[in-house]
């Protein structure tokens, strides 16, 4: 289990783990308006779970416990997208509109 | 090698930890609900990586169970908090 390639792999992984977690977080404050954060939190946000959770998986070696990391994997990247999509089909429906280039020229945030 | 993979793991859950801190001021501002609820699902998913990190850091695999448990609650607050704000009762 403590060979180095199994160190440079988790390395690798918890890196790009914590990079994309980094562009989730940038996108969810700096961008806009709700549509283009649900697009940040679920596809980047997404992509830096798996990638943690891949690096979990390798750290327990083969076992009945990265099977287990393997679901989450899975549940993780079928329920993230699907609970924005929700919840930005929600808010249309409720009214709010997207953030068009007109709004930019009022200067800071929209409503 | 200098580095352990128990450091990298515990390194990566402070990194994690911070950004979802970070994350924090968008479900304090927001201007809308939604807005909120995003964020605390982007805080959810975060949870479950720290949750999984200190598993493996740690050596201790019934924590995943916990992360497992989370992931699941974290799904169920979307989708309900989806469907209460709109009347039909159809998100998906």
């Amino acid at each position: 289990m403590n060979e180095p390639v199994v160190q440079i792999t988790v390395l690798v992984l918890a890196l790009g783990s914590v990079f994309f977690t980094l562009v989730a977080a940038v996108g969810l404050i700096r961008l806009p308006d709700l549509y283009t954060r649900a697009h940040a939190s679920s596809k980047a946000d997404t992509l830096g779970a798996g990638f943690g959770l891949l690096a979990v998986a390798i750290a327990f070696g083969p076992s009945r416990t990265a099977l287990k990391v393997a679901f989450l994997i899975a549940f993780v990247y079928l329920t993230n997208p699907t609970a924005a999509h929700a919840i930005s089909r929600a808010a249309y429906d409720q009214g709010i509109e997207p953030w068009t280039k007109e709004d930019e020229e009022g200067g800071g945030e929209t409503a | 090698m200098v580095i352990s993979i128990e450091s990298t793991l515990i390194g990566a859950a402070v990194a994690v930890t911070l950004l979802a801190v970070v994350v924090l001021y968008r479900v304090v501002r927001g201007p809308t609900v939604q807005d909120r609820i995003i964020a605390v699902n982007v805080l959810g998913t975060s949870t479950v990586v720290i949750i999984a990190f200190v598993a493996a850091a740690l050596d201790k695999p019934f924590f995943l169970d916990i992360a497992i448990v989370y992931a699941l609650l974290n799904f169920l607050l979307s989708i309900a908090a989806a469907k209460l704000t709109i009347d039909r009762g159809e998100v998906l």
